[in-house]
């Protein structure tokens, strides 16, 4: 595997930190949404969309494009501001997200915006259709990829393990499913609240080929997605264990903030201390 | 069982199930379009998906007991450009995935055939658990799902060929039990488009599914009594062919309505919810009452929950006397 220079993954860095500014700046116009999931999940959609995906902002339906589903829905502003970033849209459109007439609905709708790939906010769902559309893709001998990011708290959904189920049986080696291991959701830890662990040997038993990555470094999250393409018998589920509102230091590990705005003061704080990251990251050799 | 026999009407007249019609029309459209395929959770027989599975094995996907995944799943491969026929019970799908119908299907605009067997009472001896008599109205409620309920076997095969061709979700609702073949080969099939099968100027009987036939043995009895009845196959359930139905209740001003399914928020709702607008006269619902069925014969449990041919003239008769 071609090895990335060091260069490029700051490179990446950079645009992360800033799709976490514009995620703060998002939520925060909002006055509601999912800032923790969506500043975690950010170096892993940098990666997806900066190196990762066989695709074109220009032409959002190009047939043999990846495709992209976000099952956990709420983490919407990551995906919407890595989109504008990569320009599917204009930047200034991603203030508006969850206002009348938007096209960056709460929870993402296909219809409303070209690129989105699939309708997502109910959890459990998004494996399923991924496992569809690999499916589809395998029957006509296409060879573009399918990658589903889904939440450690969706897990407690029955249909997500019919997924599983079904990749595993029919061996969709196509199929990478990236999770978003952050260990929380609403009512507290995923392991107080219904545990998953040993998720990865849950994953093996299934016929799943399984990797554990650090969800916050993006050269680690590109050679797992690597490695993913040469399983050539089996889907990849990627553990990609990230840190909560990664970034901001007050939301960070906090399961409070799974859906709570920012006010103004925390807003701008937040956005101090991302800018300090950023100085940081140009400032290092 | 010879009430299941008096059921069928006149003497040699051809008995199949709409499930066996299902399966020819499946045939049919994936002769005609490389993308229809067909998913079964585990009840390929049932839906009489077997024929396609062998003509077609690499059409064919096998998800087991997973009605959840058969919606989500199609949800996948129409947007990857397959046409998807997903098939279950009723009960399972849509009664199980309701929420993934909604989501993954509807509001995902994927072009998605639901097809749900063994609905209504008359799947008999299984009971209540496995009767679907709530179908109709779960599915008619999701914004953008077409809804069709043939009423016999041919009609099921046109109906499926006509979805395949359709761009956009739609729930397709069958029986298991074989019931008399009403419609011929060569009448009109359209999406949305109601059928006047008899003109009466008294009371017009609009059904569905297996309700049809037995409409039209009531019309012929209450003709006798000197009740002239218009009987109205409304196969489309959604969208509703109002102008028809208007025009009926125009021409009769009195309706009555038939269904194998709950009177709240079945067909019956649809016919009520279009001519309160519209042009208000006497209406009468013939369908279950708020309860579940039971195990039983199945032409003893649509007697029971007054389903049958007397319970159709008996509303009719109600109906003009409302006038």
């Amino acid at each position: 595997m071609a090895h990335i220079h060091d260069d490029k993954i700051k490179g990446l860095e950079l645009i992360a930190t800033d799709i976490r500014q514009d995620v703060i700046r998002m939520i925060s116009e909002a006055g509601s949404g999912h800032p923790a999931g969506s500043l975690g999940m950010a170096d892993v959609f940098t990666a997806l969309y900066f190196h990762v995906l066989h695709h074109d902002p220009k032409q959002p339906d190009w047939e043999d494009r990846d495709r992209l589903i976000l099952s956990n829905g709420h983490i919407c502003p990551v995906r919407y501001a890595a989109m504008a970033h990569a320009g599917y849209f204009p930047k200034d459109e991603l203030m508006t997200l969850r206002k009348f007439g938007s096209r960056l609905q709460g929870h993402p709708e296909r219809l409303r915006m070209p690129g989105l790939e699939s309708t997502s906010g109910p959890l459990g769902a998004g494996l399923a259709q991924g496992c569809g559309l690999t499916y589809a893709a395998r029957m006509d001998g296409k060879k573009w990829r399918t990658y589903v990011v889904a939440s450690d708290g969706e897990h407690g959904a029955g249909l997500h393990w019919e997924a599983v189920m079904f990749a595993g049986k029919y061996g969709l080696a196509n199929l990478t499913c990236i999770i978003d291991r952050n260990n929380i959701q609403i009512d507290g830890t995923t392991e107080e609240v219904m545990p998953l662990e040993p998720l990865k040997e849950k994953y093996e038993a299934f016929n799943w080929h399984v990797i554990d990555a650090d969800g916050n470094d993006i050269r680690v999250i590109i050679e797992a997605v690597n490695a993913a393409k040469t399983v050539s018998d089996r889907p990849t589920a990627i553990i990609a264990h990230n840190i909560p509102g990664r970034g901001v230091s007050f939301m960070e590990g906090k399961y409070e903030w799974h859906g709570k705005a920012p006010n103004a003061e925390e807003a701008a704080r937040a956005l101090d201390e991302l800018r300090e990251i950023k100085t940081r990251i140009e400032s290092e050799h | 069982m010879a009430r299941g026999k008096k059921d069928a009407g006149k003497e040699g007249v051809k008995r199949a199930a709409t499930r066996d019609g299902f399966g020819e029309g499946l045939l049919l459209a994936a002769a005609s379009d490389d993308a229809v395929i067909g998913v079964c959770a585990d009840v390929t027989e049932s839906v009489r998906m077997t024929a396609f599975k062998t003509e077609y094995p690499d059409r064919f996907v096998q998800i087991g007991v997973s009605e959840q995944l058969l919606a989500a799943l199609g949800a996948g491969l129409a947007m990857a450009g397959k046409i998807p026929f997903v098939a279950s019970f009723a009960i399972f799908s849509p009664g199980r995935a309701w929420e993934q119908i909604r989501t993954n299907v509807c509001l995902n605009g994927a072009n998605v055939k639901l097809v749900g067997s063994h609905a209504g009472v008359t799947v008999g001896e299984d009971g209540a658990s496995h009767q679907a008599t709530e179908d109709i109205a779960i599915t008619r409620v999701i914004p953008g799902m077409t809804v069709v309920v043939p009423c016999d076997a041919i009609e099921a095969r046109k109906a499926t060929v006509a979805l395949a061709k359709m761009v956009g979700p739609a729930y397709l609702r069958l029986g298991r039990e074989k019931t008399p073949v009403i419609t011929t080969e060569d009448a009109p099939f359209e999406l949305g488009k109601a059928q006047v099968l008899r003109e009466g100027k008294d009371v017009a009987i609009v059904a569905c599914g297996s309700m049809v036939g037995r409409a039209l043995a009531a019309a012929e009895d209450l003709a006798s009594e000197g009740l002239d009845c218009s009987v109205i196959n409304c196969h489309t359930v959604k969208p509703l062919d109002e102008r028809t139905i208007i025009a009926a209740a125009e021409s009769c001003g009195a309706v009555v309505t038939a269904e194998e399914h709950q009177i709240r928020g079945g067909l019956g709702s649809a016919v009520a919810e279009t001519l309160a607008r519209h042009l208000p006269v006497p209406m009468e619902f013939v369908g279950l009452r708020d309860v579940f069925g039971q195990s039983g014969d199945a032409a003893e449990l649509i007697e029971h929950y007054g389903l049958g041919v007397g319970h159709i003239k008996d509303a009719a008769r109600k109906a003009v006397g409302r006038k």
